[in-house]
């Protein structure tokens, strides 16, 4: 168990492609940490400079307190589970677990006894004597979690580790390494592209994009307190409604002039900080759950206004409704009791204690 | 494996279609009647090619030296009295298995280098590490043979250059075996080094990344991991090379001609002597064949070896 320190990550491929370009990021002991970014942002490229698979070109990574920086994958004591899971397809499911005991020198019965109480947490006892080629695909995903944990490390590092099942599958297995880790309590790094996946099992999230990172915390904060648009528009799902909109002064108080001449008034404890950007344009984020329709709310801060949906999507506990307003098109979740139709214009609330506004410039939120 | 499994679905297909026309009809309409038709030029070739001179050698080797009588399994009984044939039989097994062994050593060596070579020079290494093994062996055997010459040794020339003594290549038994194999050797070894070479670019790199973390070293990799994963190729390519080394003619025949005093006979060498040079041709086939039997046993276990861990594996 260890906490994970880097500093500086710089990892530029031959080529002079920039994967990596400068990233701090502090991990502490027993914490579980996720990276989530879109496609080929430097996710896997940072887990595998982790993991001593790829060298680092600048910057320091500390694992439990010791620079790595040319300590070989071997000698930095950490486990890493692969997307294609890697078992070794020549050795049972035992020695594949067993390996890297066996190459430690551990006597006989330790090995014996750390396989069968990982076969027991994953459930595999009766899976240890097949070939990997007899596995399916989750239970290919268990053994490598299985050879993972038998070896105790400092560290856990999954890269993508269930993008290879199916959507039922993913979802049961992501509960198993939640529970898998809150019973060994090993310091996890977890790379994955699925927000759900990072915002379900971090303790915090590290969000990337292009080589860098955007946001550091905990789900909700990265929920709630988005510090960058991609951040806002990446996390949650659907995704968050942008609108270009126009900050305009109403005797103490600002309004939102939206396209199609709607107005939705600014909450007033958020006045003095949107006060600076009044007569600018800057976009306003709200997420689908913030536009509802407009049965039972008394919560203050609604604003009200019409809306055509063009499109409704009835998901069951709730109905997913596609407007579009001026060029933007916009989500709102609706109670599916509601009675909407395409085309027929429908009262929407927006509640605009959870509203975001973004510097066009900086791409900030404000 | 799947032969078996394509053939029962082969045969089990017309069951299933409709019965119409006379049975004639039906008979050649079978999927599996197609099948045979198609494959019967392949079956006329080997049966003529491979299964007729097999047969006919074995008849053969039972016939005495007019061919007129049958004599079962005499030929092999005077054989195997014989102090030159028990020789034979020893230089043969030193021969081919030595050879076999050191060109599947030098050959994986070769692999593993080329292998870990950026892809741009691995062209370049690649094609020329094979030429031994496109040049015709009796002509390059015949280069060798000016190299290995008493006088005009330029290997010689090179080691007394450096200050040993010369070496009587082709003059002494054991150099003279030794030469047979270096020429063996320098021939074959391209061989397993494609085999070798296609073998490793086919182990997925992750599985050596997983190794690495899970604490191996170069070597515990390649013990562990490499070997392994090759083992089906190695087993083929060794038992390929064994039954085609066993067989070698053309380098003795060329290098020493058996000599000196027939010490570097091997099976080949020695079925041509006693068959078409002395004229006794059962017991040049009875010599010719006396492998036959071991290596088939030997086929046979490596071969089923390579089908289990095809099914467990693959
Ligand atoms: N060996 C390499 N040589 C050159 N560029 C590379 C190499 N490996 C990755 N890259 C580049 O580095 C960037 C980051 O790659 P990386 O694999 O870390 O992305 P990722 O965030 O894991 O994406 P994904 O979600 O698709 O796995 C990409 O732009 C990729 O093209
Ligand atoms: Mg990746």
């Amino acid at each position: 168990m260890a906490q994970v320190s880097l500093r500086k990550i710089v990892k530029e491929y031959e080529g002079g492609v920039q994967a990596v370009k400068g990233i701090d990021l502090e991990i502490a002991d027993h914490e579980f940490v996720v990276l989530v970014g879109p496609s080929g942002c430097g996710k896997s490229t940072t887990l595998r400079m982790i993991a001593g698979l790829e060298e680092i070109s600048a910057g320091e990574i500390d694992i439990g307190g010791a620079v790595v920086n040319d300590v070989p994958p071997r000698d930095r004591d950490i486990a890493m589970v692969f997307q294609n899971y890697a078992l070794y397809p020549h050795m049972s499911v035992r020695e594949n677990m067993a390996f890297g005991l066996m190459l430690r020198k551990f006597p006989k019965a330790e090995i014996d006894r750390r396989v069968n109480e990982a076969a027991r947490i994953l459930d595999i006892g009766m899976l240890l004597d097949r070939k990997p080629k007899a596995l399916s695909g989750g239970q290919r995903q268990r053994v490598a979690m299985g050879r993972a944990i038998v070896r105790d490390p400092k560290v856990f590092l999954f890269d993508e580790p269930l993008s290879n099942l199916d959507a039922k599958l993913r979802v049961q297995m992501r509960t198993e390494i939640k529970k898998v880790h809150q019973t060994v309590r090993t310091t996890t790094i977890y790379v994955t592209h699925d927000q759900v996946e990072a915002m379900t099992l971090a303790d915090r999230v590290v969000v990337m994009n292009h080589g860098v990172i955007e946001q550091v915390g905990p789900p909700q904060e990265l929920y709630h307190h988005p510090r960058t648009r991609f951040v806002a528009g990446f996390i949650g799902s659907p995704a968050m409604n942008f609108i270009p909109a126009k900050v305009v002064e109403r005797g103490n108080g600002l309004v939102l002039h939206l396209p199609l001449g709607t107005e939705l008034a600014v909450p007033e404890h958020r006045v003095a900080r949107y006060k600076a950007y009044a007569g600018k344009t800057v976009t306003f984020g709200i997420r689908p759950e913030h536009l509802t329709d407009t049965q039972n709310v008394n919560k203050p801060h609604v604003a009200i206004f019409n809306a055509t949906p063009e499109v409704l999507e009835p998901m069951g506990m709730e109905t997913l409704a596609h407007i579009k307003l001026g060029g933007a098109e916009i989500c709102a979740r609706l109670d599916p009791l509601v009675a909407a139709s395409p085309g027929v214009p429908l009262p929407l609330a927006a509640d605009m204690n959870n509203m975001h506004l973004i510097d066009d410039a900086t791409g900030l939120v404000i | 494996m799947a032969p078996d499994s394509s053939a029962a679905v082969l045969a089990a297909r017309p069951a299933a279609a409709p019965a119409r026309g006379s049975a004639m009809k039906r008979f050649a309409r079978r999927r599996s009647t197609i099948a045979f038709l198609m494959t019967l030029p392949l079956i006329t070739v080997i049966g003529g090619l491979v299964a007729w001179p097999a047969g006919y050698a074995i008849y053969l080797a039972t016939l005495n030296r007019r061919q007129t009588a049958f004599i079962g399994l005499e030929n092999f009984d005077i054989l195997l009295e014989s102090e030159t044939f028990r020789s034979v039989i020893w230089q043969s097994c030193f021969f081919a298995i030595t050879a076999v062994l050191l060109k599947a050593l030098v050959g994986f060596w070769l692999a593993h280098m080329l292998h870990h070579i950026p892809a741009k020079g691995q062209k370049i290494w690649r094609g020329m590490l094979l030429v031994p093994w496109v040049i015709p062996p009796a002509l390059s055997t015949l280069g060798w043979w000016w190299m290995f010459d008493p006088s005009y040794s330029s290997i010689n020339y090179l080691i007394n250059a450096i200050g040993f003594p010369s070496v009587p290549w082709l003059g002494e038994p054991w150099w003279a075996r030794i030469s047979v194999i270096i020429v063996n050797v320098w021939y074959g070894a391209p061989f397993f080094m494609i085999m070798y070479l296609a073998a490793l670019k086919s182990v997925p790199d992750q599985l050596y990344e997983a190794a690495a973390i899970d604490g191996a070293t170069g070597w515990q990799g390649l013990r562990h991991i490499t070997l392994p994963m090759m083992q089906n190729i190695i087993s083929i390519t060794v038992l390929f090379s064994l039954i085609v080394t066993f067989a070698n003619y053309d380098i003795v025949r060329v290098l020493t001609n058996g000599g000196p005093r027939d010490l570097t006979q091997v099976f080949a060498s020695y079925a041509f002597q006693v068959g078409v040079l002395s004229g006794n041709i059962p017991r040049g086939a009875a010599v010719s064949l006396f492998m036959f039997p071991l290596l088939a046993i030997i086929a046979y276990f490596v071969l089923r070896g390579v089908n289990k861990r095809n099914q467990e594996m693959a």
